[in-house]
C-alpha cells in the first residue's frame, strides 16, 4: 500500500483490500474502490490538477463535492469522453483515465500562464472592452478566446451509452440524505405516505460521515445512518435513490433528478443504463440539501494545497487521505476546529490555527476548548497576509489584525504549511429553493442567506435552512418530514427526536476580504472564472451597481459551479464597495440545471430510430421492393420517385410525369389527411368552416374546399365528399391533418357547441391509390364490375361505392393532376392488395408509379396550389386568384370578415403568378427573391419570391410560381432574380402552364 | 411544468395540453356589421396581464376538450378550472372577467347590433 504516500494507515470508507489503477495526465496511479478521483489523487500527493480560466495559474483540488471549482477534468476518451467533470464527484474505478482541462500544451508547461504576469491588463470586463471593435472581427477573436479558455472537449462520436427517463409521483420528496433528510424521510415514511429520498453522493449521512466521533441515541452516528437507510429501503412506499442529484425545481413541484446508475462501475454492464433522468411530481418537497463552506478571500488563496477546511476533514475521515503533512487552519468560525481535531486524531501535524476572531470571542466554544486542550497552537485575531509556493503552497505569513479588522499590524510571523484548510463560514444550499422561486433572507449572525418565503409546497430543513447543528438537523428534519406528510394528506404522529450531545459554538467573524500589508497577491473570489476581489471593486467603481450587472461584467458565479463557493463572498465585497448592507445588494437567480447534465440524459431513449415515430403507408413494402427513393413529409416516409436503372432524378421524374398524362400513372395518396365528419349539422358546420357553399352538395358528390383562419389567410384545402346527408369524408393536406382536426374541434366546442357534429381522424384507416391519365378508366374497369365508371354515372367530382379488385372501395373521381383521375379508397389492411392488383392489371397499359416529386410537378403544370408552399399564413384566397371559391353571398364563414379588412384589399398585395425563366432550361431556385429593378448590390426592392419551381417535361421547359406584389398587373413583364451566382430573368405569366382550359379531366 | 386539473381527466402535466390564449373573447355575432377596429379587438388584441388571467386550455393529448383556467401569470397558481361555456366562480377571477375593456366593447357592439336589428325590423 506504500504506493499511496498520503494514505493514512486506517480510516475512511474505502475498500482497502483492493487496489485499483488509474491514469491522470498520462501517469499511472493507484487508489481504492470507494475513492473519488480527487481523493485518490490526494492520496498520491497530487494537488496541482488544473489551471485557472483566465490567468492560467496552477490550481489544486479545493473541495470534496459538487462545489469544486478547480479540479475540472476530462474523463475517458473516444465517444465516451466527458468534459467538465469535477474530480471530487468522479467515483474511481479500475482503469479510469482522466486529463486536466484548460491547459495547453500541458499542465506543467502552459503557454497561456503568461497571462498571470500581464494580469493587470486583464481586468474585469476585459473581453467586453477589448474585443468588441471592430465588430466584424469578433468571430475571429472568439475562436482564439475559446481555445484559451478551453472548458474541455465534447466527444465527436455518437454517445454509445443508453439513458432512460423515469416518471414518478410521490407524496413527499426529500432532497438530500444527510441527518436532516433521513430524519424527514423516517417521519414521513412512518405515516405510510409515498416517499422518495435522493442523495447526490454514493453514501448517505452527509457531514456526519466525516465530522468525526458523534453519537446519536447512544450509538455512533454512522450506525444510526446505516440503520435509518436500511429501515427506509425496507418500506414498500419508499424509494431511496443514492447517486441522484436533483437538477431542477420547476412549477407546481415538478422536479427533475439525474441518477448516475453505472458511472462508478467503469465498464457499463450492457443490461443497465448509464444514467436515468427522473421527472417527479411531488405533493410536498423537503429540501435537506445541506450547506457549502465558503473560502476566505486572502492573497494568493488559489495556490494548490489551499482547500476548504471541511474538505480536508472529509478526505481524512471518509477516504483516509492526508491532504498535507503540515497544515495551517485559517478560519473565522468554530467549525474549522473540527478539522483540526480530525487531523490531530490522525496524528497529522498542525502548524497552527489562524483565527480571525479575538480570543475572547472564540474561547467559550467547545471545539475551540478541545483544540486548546490538545495543545494546538492558535493565533487569535490574526490573518494570513501572504502565501508562498507556486504549484503547491509551502507556507504563509500572518499578522495581527488591527482593532476594526480592516488592516493588519505588528510583526510578521511565518508558518510552514503544505496545506491550508480555510473556512469562511457556511452558506446554506438554497439553490433549489431559489429555483422554485422561494425568497431568501439574510441571517446577520451566521452571515448567510437562508430560505425565507417558499413559493411552492416546500420546506427547508437542516443546514439548508441555516440550522447547522446535528441536534437541530434531526429535530427539524423530523418536524419538516412530518409536516410535509400531513400536508400531502397522510396522518400520523411525529417520532421522538434522537438524543444528541449539544455542542456549544461561538459566532463567526465576517471579514469578507482579508486585509494584507501589501498590495501584492490576488484575492480570488470565484475560482472557476478567475474573478478577484479587485475585479468586483472595479466593477462597482465603474458603475455596475446591480448585482446582476456585476455578475455578468465580472462573470463571477457564471461557471459550471454556479458560484457555489463564491456568490456570498462576491455579494459581500460588492456591498462593501458600495457601502451597502448585504441583503440590499440582492442575490442573483439560480437556474436549472443545478449541475451540468449530459445531453444524452435529457434525450433518454429518444435517439436514432426512436427519435420520432416514422409513419409509413400500407403500400410501403411495395415501394421499397421496387426501388423507390423516399422523402420525409411530416412524420411520413413517402415515395419520392422511382428511378429505373441508372436514371437520374430528373430523368425519372420526367418519365413519370409524361406517363401520367399519356398512359396511366399511379400514386400512393394514403398519407392525405382524412377526417370523418358526422352529425345532423355536419353540412352547416362545413358551410361555416369552408369559404364556399356546402349545404346543397348532393350525396355522392365531392367538392374542393378552402379553409381560412379567422384572419382571412388560407389555412388548409382539400376535397370533401358527402357520403350521406349527415356524413362527410374530409381530406386535408398531409402535413396539416392534426392542425385541421384541432381547428374543427375548437370551433365545434367553443363557438358553435349547439351544432351536432362529430369528428374522427381516419387518416390511417384508409389506404388510397390515385390513378390518373387517359387510360385510367380502362384500367379501373378491369378491376371493378359493380361500379359504373361512365361519365354519366361517375362524373368529375362524383363518388361511388363498390368493389375494386374484390376489395370494398370508395372511388372518388377527383383530380390533382388535371387528368382523368380516380382516387380509390380501401380499408388500410387492403392497401397493399389493391396496389398490387392495380399494378398487375395495369401492366398492359404500361402503368407507371409516380412519387411525390412528380405529383408536385403535375399539379404545378395545372397551377394547383399546395398549402404551405404557395401559402405561408399571409395569403388570402384573393392573393391566390381563387376568389371563385369564396362565397361572398354566404352570411358568414370563418375568416370572411377579415377579407374585407383594408389590408386584405390592398392592390399591391403579393399575388400568385406564373414565372417563365428566360432560359427555358433553367429551373429558378425555389425561395429566390424577385425584384423589378436590378441593382449591382442590395438593397433592391423585393417584389416577392418563387414558391414552386420545376422542370416540366410535359411543357418542354421549366415552370415556376411566385408570390409577387401586384403580380396580376404585371403579366408579361420581365422580372429579375438576383442570386449569389449570377442573376436570372423571367417573364410573369398566368399560373397555369398545361391544359389551361381543363379539357383533359374527361380523358 | 404546470399541473393542470383537467375537468374530465384529472391532474396532468401541462405538456399534455395546448394553450388557447384569452378566454371569454366573444366572436361578434354579426361580423359584417362591425368596424375594422372592433374586429381587430376580437382578432388581434389580447389582454396580457401581470397577474390573474382567464385563459383557454385544451387537453389535446387526453380528452381533447377545451376548458378555461384562472391562472396567475406571475405565480402560476391556478385558482380555478371551469367549463368553456361558464364564467368563473372565484371572486377574484370573476372581477378579472368583468373589469376589462372587452366587456365595454361588447356592450357597445351589442347596442349597435340591437340598433341594427331594430332598423331592419322597422
Amino acid at each position: 500500500m506504500s504506493h499511496q504516500p498520503y494514505r493514512l494507515a486506517s480510516g475512511g470508507h474505502i475498500d482497502r483490500d483492493h487496489e485499483i489503477e488509474f491514469t491522470f495526465n498520462g501517469r499511472l496511479y493507484r487508489g481504492h474502490p470507494g475513492d473519488t478521483l480527487a481523493s485518490a489523487l490526494l492520496a498520491n500527493g497530487v494537488h496541482f490538477v488544473g489551471r485557472g480560466f483566465k490567468y492560467h495559474r496552477p490550481r489544486g483540488i479545493f473541495a470534496a463535492g459538487a462545489e469544486e471549482p478547480n479540479a475540472l477534468i476530462q474523463l475517458g476518451h473516444g465517444p465516451r469522453t466527458e468534459p467538465n467533470l469535477r474530480a471530487t464527484q468522479v467515483a474511481l474505478y479500475d482503469g479510469l483515465t482522466a486529463t486536466s482541462q484548460n491547459v495547453w500544451p500541458s499542465l506543467r508547461f502552459d503557454l497561456a500562464s503568461v497571462n498571470q504576469w500581464v494580469s493587470r491588463f486583464l481586468p474585469a470586463g476585459f473581453y467586453y472592452k477589448t474585443f468588441m471593435w471592430p465588430a466584424s472581427q469578433w468571430m475571429r477573436y472568439e475562436h482564439v478566446i475559446r481555445k484559451a479558455a478551453g472548458l474541455g472537449k465534447a466527444p465527436t462520436d455518437r454517445d454509445p451509452d443508453r439513458y432512460e427517463k423515469m416518471h414518478d409521483h410521490v407524496d413527499v420528496l426529500i432532497v438530500g440524505g444527510g441527518p436532516a433528510g433521513l430524519a424527514a424521510a423516517l417521519a414521513a415514511a412512518a405515516t405510510g405516505a409515498r416517499v422518495m429520498v435522493t442523495e447526490a453522493k454514493a453514501g448517505f449521512g452527509g457531514h456526519i460521515c466525516f465530522d468525526g466521533a458523534q453519537q446519536i441515541d447512544g450509538q455512533p452516528a454512522a450506525e444510526w445512518v446505516t440503520a435509518a437507510v436500511a429501515k427506509l429501503q425496507a418500506m414498500p412506499e419508499v424509494t431511496v435513490l443514492p447517486r441522484t442529484t436533483v437538477t431542477g425545481y420547476y412549477d407546481h413541484n415538478y422536479i427533475t433528478a439525474l441518477e448516475r446508475v453505472t458511472d462508478h462501475l467503469g465498464n457499463t454492464p450492457t443490461h443497465l443504463v448509464r444514467q436515468r433522468f427522473w421527472k417527479i411530481r411531488a405533493k410536498q418537497v423537503v429540501l435537506a440539501t445541506g450547506a457549502i463552506e465558503r473560502p476566505l478571500v486572502f492573497a494568493d488563496n488559489d495556490r494548490p494545497g489551499i482547500m476548504l477546511a471541511s474538505a480536508v476533514r472529509e478526505y481524512v475521515n471518509s477516504y483516509g487521505v492526508l491532504p498535507g503533512r503540515e497544515t495551517v487552519i485559517f478560519t473565522n468560525n468554530d467549525d474549522a476546529y473540527r478539522t483540526a481535531l480530525a487531523l490531530d486524531d490522525a496524528h497529522a501535524r498542525i502548524t497552527a490555527i489562524v483565527d480571525l476572531r479575538a480570543e475572547a470571542d472564540a474561547v467559550a466554544g467547545d471545539l475551540v476548548a478541545a483544540a486548546r486542550d490538545r495543545g494546538i497552537k492558535t493565533y487569535f485575531n490574526h490573518a494570513i497576509i501572504a502565501v508562498s509556493g507556486h504549484r503547491r503552497v509551502t507556507g504563509c505569513s500572518i499578522m495581527e489584525l488591527a482593532e476594526d479588522g480592516t488592516t493588519v499590524t505588528g510583526p510578521v510571523t511565518s508558518l510552514v504549511a503544505d496545506c491550508i484548510a480555510m473556512s469562511g463560514g457556511w452558506s446554506p444550499s438554497v439553490h433549489l429553493f431559489s429555483q422554485s422561486r422561494g425568497t431568501l433572507s439574510w441571517d446577520d449572525e451566521q452571515a448567510c442567506f437562508i430560505p425565507d418565503v417558499a413559493h411552492e409546497a416546500t420546506v427547508s430543513v437542516g443546514a439548508s435552512a441555516g440550522d447547522f447543528s446535528l441536534a437541530g438537523a434531526l429535530k427539524n428534519g423530523l418536524k419538516g418530514g412530518m409536516e410535509a406528510a400531513r400536508a400531502s394528506g397522510a396522518k400520523g404522529r411525529q417520532p421522538a427526536a434522537p438524543k444528541v450531545d449539544p455542542v456549544t459554538e461561538m459566532p463567526l467573524r465576517a471579514i469578507w476580504q482579508v486585509p494584507t500589508n501589501a498590495g501584492k497577491g490576488k484575492q480570488f473570489v470565484d475560482f472557476q472564472n478567475d474573478v478577484t476581489a479587485a475585479d468586483i471593486r472595479l466593477a462597482a467603481q465603474e458603475g455596475y451597481l446591480s448585482v446582476e450587472h456585476t455578475k455578468r461584467y465580472t462573470t463571477t458565479g457564471m461557471g459550471t459551479d454556479q458560484g457555489r463557493t463564491s456568490n456570498v463572498n462576491a455579494l459581500a465585497i460588492l456591498a462593501n464597495a458600495r457601502d451597502a448592507h448585504i441583503p440590499d445588494v440582492g442575490t442573483t437567480t439560480f437556474r436549472p440545471p443545478l449541475e451540468p447534465v449530459a445531453i444524452g440524459a435529457f434525450a433518454g431513449r429518444a435517439v436514432g430510430g426512436q427519435f420520432e415515430p416514422v409513419r409509413s403507408t400500407p403500400m410501403d413494402p411495395w415501394h421499397h421492393a421496387n426501388g423507390a427513393t423516399f422523402e420525409h413529409v411530416g412524420q411520413w416516409m413517402r415515395a419520392w420517385y422511382y428511378p429505373r436503372g441508372s436514371e437520374t432524378m430528373r430523368e425519372a421524374v420526367d418519365r413519370e410525369c409524361v406517363a401520367a398524362r399519356t398512359g396511366v400513372g399511379i400514386l400512393d395518396a394514403s398519407t392525405l389527411g382524412k377526417i370523418d365528419v358526422k352529425g345532423p349539422d355536419a353540412a352547416e358546420f362545413l358551410n361555416r368552416i369552408y369559404t364556399n357553399g356546402w349545404l346543397k352538395l348532393a350525396v355522392g358528390r365531392a367538392r374542393y374546399g378552402l379553409m381560412l383562419g379567422e384572419d382571412g389567410m388560407v389555412k388548409d384545402d382539400g376535397v370533401t365528399v358527402r357520403l350521406a346527408e349527415d356524413h362527410f369524408h374530409m381530406t386535408t393536406t398531409t402535413g396539416g391533418t392534426a392542425a385541421v382536426l384541432d381547428w374543427l374541434e375548437e370551433w365545434s366546442q367553443t363557438e358553435w357547441p349547439d351544432l351536432q357534429v362529430y369528428f374522427t381522424s381516419v387518416t390511417e384507416q384508409w389506404a388510397v391509390a390515385s390513378i390518373c391519365g387517359p387510360k385510367a378508366r380502362d384500367l379501373l374497369a378491369e378491376l371493378s364490375d359493380d361500379i359504373d365508371l361512365s361519365d354519366a354515372a361517375l362524373p368529375f367530382m362524383g363518388v361511388s361505392t363498390g368493389t375494386v379488385a374484390g376489395l370494398p372501395a370508395r372511388v372518388f373521381r377527383i383530380s390533382f393532376t388535371g387528368e382523368l383521375s380516380f382516387e380509390i379508397n380501401v380499408p388500410s389492411r387492403h392497401g397493399l392488395a389493391l396496389w398490387t392488383a392495380l399494378m398487375a392489371a395495369g401492366e398492359k397499359y404500361d402503368i407507371t408509379p409516380y412519387g411525390t416529386e412528380s405529383m408536385h410537378v403535375l399539379r404545378a403544370e395545372k397551377g394547383f396550389i399546395i398549402v404551405g408552399q404557395e401559402t405561408d399564413g399571409s395569403v388570402t384566397p384573393g392573393d391566390l386568384g381563387m376568389d371563385w371559391i369564396v362565397a361572398s353571398k354566404k352570411a358568414d364563414f370563418v375568416g370572411k370578415r377579415s377579407l374585407a379588412r383594408t389590408d386584405s384589399l390592398r392592390a399591391d398585395r403579393k399575388q400568385l403568378v406564373g414565372l417563365l425563366s428566360t432560359d427555358p432550361e433553367v429551373v429558378l431556385p425555389e425561395g429566390a427573391q424577385v425584384v423589378a429593378d436590378l441593382k449591382p448590390a442590395p438593397p433592391m426592392t423585393m417584389l416577392g419570391h418563387v414558391t414552386s419551381s420545376y422542370y416540366s417535361a410535359n411543357c418542354g421547359r421549366s415552370i415556376a410560381m411566385a408570390l409577387i406584389a401586384g403580380g396580376r398587373a404585371r403579366l408579361g413583364e420581365t422580372v429579375h432574380l438576383p442570386l449569389s451566382d449570377g442573376n436570372l430573368t423571367a417573364v410573369v405569366t398566368e399560373p397555369q402552364f398545361f391544359d389551361p382550359k381543363g379539357e383533359r379531366l374527361n380523358g | 411544468m404546470l399541473l393542470i386539473d383537467c375537468p374530465w381527466c384529472g391532474p396532468r402535466d401541462d405538456s399534455e395540453f395546448q394553450y388557447g390564449g384569452e378566454a371569454h373573447k366573444r366572436r361578434p355575432p354579426a361580423p359584417d356589421q362591425v368596424s375594422d377596429a372592433v374586429w381587430a379587438d376580437y382578432l388581434f388584441h389580447n389582454q396580457n396581464p401581470k397577474g390573474l388571467y382567464l385563459e383557454r386550455w385544451r387537453h389535446s393529448a387526453g380528452c381533447r376538450r377545451w376548458f378555461n383556467i384562472a391562472r396567475d401569470t406571475v405565480s402560476h397558481a391556478v385558482l380555478e378550472v371551469y367549463p368553456a361555456d361558464a364564467l368563473p366562480s372565484n371572486a377574484a377571477a370573476r372581477a378579472v372577467y368583468e373589469q376589462n375593456w372587452r366587456r365595454e366593447n361588447e356592450a357597445a357592439a351589442n347596442a349597435a347590433a340591437v340598433a341594427e336589428t331594430t332598423e331592419i325590423g322597422a
